[in-house]
């Protein structure tokens, strides 16, 4: 067999290219269809480790405390994820809350944990044991992770019913806020490079 | 214009799972590398992204005419519809908010609808029309995709905290539900279709140096796009 793990075809128009080495800042694209091809990864394997177990810790906070909290004439209420979630599935409307609960709770916590995985291993330069079924379930979830959009979606919730009585940012809004920068970081396709250095 | 040879041309398929330029001299069904399923062409491209995108478009309209929420102040219920919660902000000036909303819950799924027909349809008829710029619409798609799920989120977290039954009550109505299947359905139908359906046709181009893969360009040094 031919070896083949110096090209890299462009998933866009599938025309075929030589693998370069970037520099900082630098990417690649193809030539045909304007697609990028790679983007150089400025993360060591220690560092991308590092980050996730910090992400991992925020996840905690994001989901164990209050998003938010709102006060209207003495009376006080605040909501975690997992109680919106919660306020979804009542009703004939369940489909969705399921949906909402792998966007922003379940998808994240298994990338989370997969990452923890696959990198604790790679550290000593080893393929964890189910390396390749991890690999392919980060690709999976990816798409369905949804954090970035959860945090929007909490700002606005803030605007919406600032107007009709008080509202108070919790802890676990900036948990939120700093945990979905950080898997765009993390996460991202770059973690497919583990597949050239192992 | 010159370009590179393409993975069918030189018998490779890609991995979409990890990225590898697999030989097919073997006519393999599985990446020697991760073990996932390769296919030339993602299967029944067309049809699976036409019935995911028909589905979504019959989800849009229950979606924008049902309740999405129901808000109870003081004694007083109304429903509200996403337009209607638009509106809403608007007229209470928070123009900026109302175009946030705006966009991800009404203009995306639209542009979604509108994008992927184009390229439906112009693949359908091997159109050789800006097939650069039909690329990066593609890529557009992708990447706007999930931000209309922002709204079902909203509706989640107000109804999750106003509960003070009789002074104050929100809760979420059916109108969610067909919204959140439109962006599942969007989402899918997004990703069954394959961009390089784009180009398959393309016989403009000449070859560069026969069947040999070169460097890609780095940065900006990609030629910028000419034009329809």
């Amino acid at each position: 067999m031919v070896t083949t793990e110096h090209l890299i075809i462009c998933e866009h128009c599938d025309c075929v290219y030589e693998k370069v080495v970037l520099a900082k800042h630098q990417k690649t694209l193809c030539v045909r269809c304007g697609g990028v091809l790679q983007r150089f990864n400025g993360l060591t394997i220690e560092q991308r480790l590092a980050l996730t177990f910090t992400a991992a810790m925020l996840w905690l906070f994001a989901n164990f405390y209050p998003v938010m909290s709102i006060s209207l004439k003495g009376m006080k209420n605040s909501a975690t994820l997992w109680d919106s979630v919660l306020a979804l599935s009542q009703g004939p409307i369940t489909f969705i809350a399921m949906v909402a609960a792998i966007a922003i709770i379940i998808a994240p916590a298994f990338q989370l944990v997969l990452l923890i995985w696959v990198l604790s291993f790679a550290l000593g330069l080893r393929r964890a044991p189910g390396f390749n079924l991890c690999m392919r379930w980060l690709e999976t979830l990816r798409p369905w992770s949804m954090l970035e959009v959860c945090l929007l979606g909490a700002m606005v919730a803030v605007f919406k019913l600032a107007g009709l009585l008080d509202v108070l940012p919790g802890i676990g809004l900036f948990a939120l806020a700093v945990l979905s920068l950080m898997m765009i970081r993390i996460a991202g396709r770059d973690i497919r490079e583990l597949w050239d250095i192992l | 214009m010159k370009r590179p040879p393409t993975a069918s041309e030189l018998n490779l398929c890609l991995c979409h799972s990890c990225g590898l330029a697999c030989d097919m001299t073997d006519e393999p069904h599985e990446c020697p590398r991760c073990d996932a399923p390769l296919h030339r062409r993602k299967t029944n491209s067309l049809t699976r992204t036409w019935a995911y995108m028909l589905a979504a478009l019959a989800f849009y309209v229950p979606a924008n005419l049902l309740p999405v929420m129901n808000t109870v102040m003081l004694g007083n219920g109304a429903d509200s519809t996403i337009m209607s919660g638009v509106l809403e902000f608007w007229e209470a000036g928070a123009w900026d908010i109302a175009l946030i909303i705006f966009i991800a819950s009404i203009a995306v799924p639209g542009v979604k609808f509108v994008a992927l027909t184009l390229l439906l349809v112009t693949v359908q008829r091997n159109s050789d029309w800006a097939r650069k710029e039909r690329s990066k619409l593609y890529r557009f798609v992708e990447l706007i995709g999930y931000w209309s799920m922002l709204d079902v989120l909203v509706v989640a977290l107000v109804a999750a905290l106003v509960k003070f039954q009789a002074l104050g009550d929100i809760e979420p109505r059916p109108g969610i539900l067909f919204f959140g299947l439109v962006v599942v359905f969007t989402m899918l139908a997004a990703m069954s279709f394959d961009p390089r359906l784009i180009w398959d046709k393309d016989t403009s181009d000449t070859i560069s140096h026969a069947a040999s893969p070169t460097t890609p360009a780095t940065d900006d040094a990609a030629p910028e796009p000419t034009g329809a």
